[in-house]
């Protein structure tokens, strides 16, 4: 089977909306994948069902009368030739072929390991908060959060909205950080209210800066947690621990396609043009920015894409939410005690189980993958490798075909794509 | 089965080994596990029990035989009627 179209959009979150509406309205035939059964991507998830969100219901009934063709449930495995990608969907695959693309993946958490992070229970920040928008009943469970950044005022809103009893909210960066960073926001109204609102609603929840968790307890499942709060031990009994620092961009479908990437970002030029032909980022891709970024960057991509006029105010706007992102890097990057909880006994590689004491002696990712099977699983290294990279300096591998566990059958190319057809219009 | 609330909302029944739940329509598979008694999705090399951690489609913890279909992620796949979903754990 097989699917041609002028644009392929990779990712159907804020970014890869914003593109598709760009696109489709001015005349492209566009094309949507995403893995997740809805559009939205992670920060609007579940708002195709129960909008609450206004900005997110304004793009998702745009998107929606744009002519953009979604494919839910689709994963990008390869991309074996130029202009054509092989896509897994459900028990079936196929083939797309295209003039161009936008890669809107997003973002995953960093994940840092501590002594008990493999306990059922422990989840990501956003990862115990998605789920909690997917159904987990988290109604009078007890829950302890620790991480950075805006993202830990976020899941702690969704939680205790779900009536979720949040114990404590964690927040890693340094006190002079948090607050320089939050002074900055002036330049930025909008996040400034948000994070306003969120933390009116949250105003009994304790919460300190300069605060991590140094291990969960537990047998079967997490049972507590401890944590270091400027300086001294607390303990808590909890039901689930969110334990993530900030996001990083999952870069894999734009290192397969063979996009250049520098300190954990794609390149791009100013028509968000990777070092791919005909291939454009937008987005977290781009370093991470948050929604605004992405609806900046999905709207140029989607008009370049279509040949169409760029206005001057998307570009300006542009560069003010990268401001916001270079502050928020700045804000999120995990602090040098987080990097020495694991003891040698903590795994590292969830999939493989390798413990942090088989990596010695291992120079760089390569090493400890053929040395130690680190990132060798199901993930092919998504949690470890970045949690590595974090640790120890390394910088990432090159991404090698399927990009994510596939059945065989699907690495097939369908002999009727292999040619060179050009659409007809 | 657990909120009487839930009767009135439209509802799906599956079947998480072998225990039947009941959820809203739209919750996904993996939310669903925390209705069961543990929130275990597999066991590590060890025996050791691991649940969901990234709730994303990026950690691979959720991975469960759905219908027949092995390694499916619980996380990306909503609940539906007559569902049947086995764990390694």
């Amino acid at each position: 089977m097989r699917e041609v179209c002028d644009l392929v959009v990779v990712g159907a979150g804020p970014g890869g909306l914003a593109a598709a509406c760009r696109a489709a309205e001015a005349g492209l035939d566009v094309l949507v994948l995403d893995a997740q059964p809805e559009p939205g991507g992670q920060v609007w998830r579940g708002e195709a069902r129960q909008g609450s969100n206004r900005l997110a219901r304004r793009w998702l009934t745009r998107f929606s009368a744009s002519g953009a063709r979604f494919r839910p449930g689709a994963r990008v495995i390869a991309a074996p030739e130029p202009g054509v990608l092989l896509v897994e969907e459900g028990p079936s695959s196929f083939a797309v072929r295209y003039g161009r693309a936008v890669l809107a993946t997003g973002a995953r958490e960093r994940f840092l390991p501590f002594p008990g992070w493999t306990l059922p229970g422990v989840l990501g920040v956003s990862g115990l908060q998605v789920l909690v928008k997917d159904g987990l009943p988290i109604r009078g469970k007890r829950v302890v959060l620790a991480g950075t950044g805006p993202l830990l005022l976020a899941a702690a809103a969704t939680i205790h909205s779900h009536g979720g009893e949040v114990l404590y909210i964690a927040e890693q960066a340094s006190a002079a950080s948090h607050w320089g960073f939050a002074l900055q926001l002036w330049r930025q109204p909008a996040k400034l209210l948000q994070g306003a609102l969120m933390s009116a609603k949250l105003v009994s929840v304790p919460t300190s800066t300069d605060a991590w968790v140094t291990a969960a307890e537990g047998e079967r499942r997490l049972e507590a947690v401890r944590l270091s709060v400027r300086g001294r031990e607390e303990h808590l009994h909890c039901d689930y621990l969110g334990a993530a620092y900030g996001l990083v961009p999952n870069l894999e479908v734009a290192r397969l396609l063979g996009c250049e990437t520098t300190s954990g970002a794609v390149v791009v030029d100013d028509r968000l043009q990777t070092r791919v032909p005909k291939v454009h980022a937008v987005g977290e891709l781009l370093g991470i920015g948050g929604v605004d970024q992405a609806l900046v960057t999905g709207e140029l991509a989607g008009l370049v894409a279509a040949e169409q006029p760029v206005p001057l105010a998307l570009e300006r706007s542009w560069h003010r939410v990268r401001t916001f992102a270079a502050q928020l890097a700045r804000h999120d990057a995990p602090r040098a005690e987080l990097l020495r909880l694991a003891t040698p006994d903590t795994l590292l590689c969830r999939c493989e189980d390798v413990p942090m004491s088989a990596l010695e002696g291992c120079q760089n990712l390569r090493e400890a993958r053929l040395y130690a099977r680190l990132g060798m699983g199901a993930c092919q290294g998504r949690t470890c490798g970045t949690a590595a990279q974090t640790l120890f300096g390394w910088t990432g591998e090159d991404v090698r075909p399927p990009c994510l566990p596939a059945r065989i059958g699907s690495l097939r190319l369908p002999s009727d794509v292999s040619s060179t057809p050009t659409r007809e219009s | 089965m657990r909120e009487p609330a839930l009767k009135n909302a439209s509802v799906v029944t599956l079947r998480i080994n072998g225990r039947e739940v009941t959820v809203p329509v739209g919750t996904s598979v993996a939310a669903a596990l925390a209705m069961t008694d543990s929130f275990v999705s597999r066991a590590d090399l060890s025996g050791r029990p691991r649940g969901p951690l990234c709730g994303m489609g990026v950690c691979f913890e959720c991975r469960a035989t759905i219908d027949g279909v092995p390694e499916v992620l619980m996380c990306l796949t909503p609940c539906r009627e007559d569902q049947t979903v086995v764990t390694d754990a």
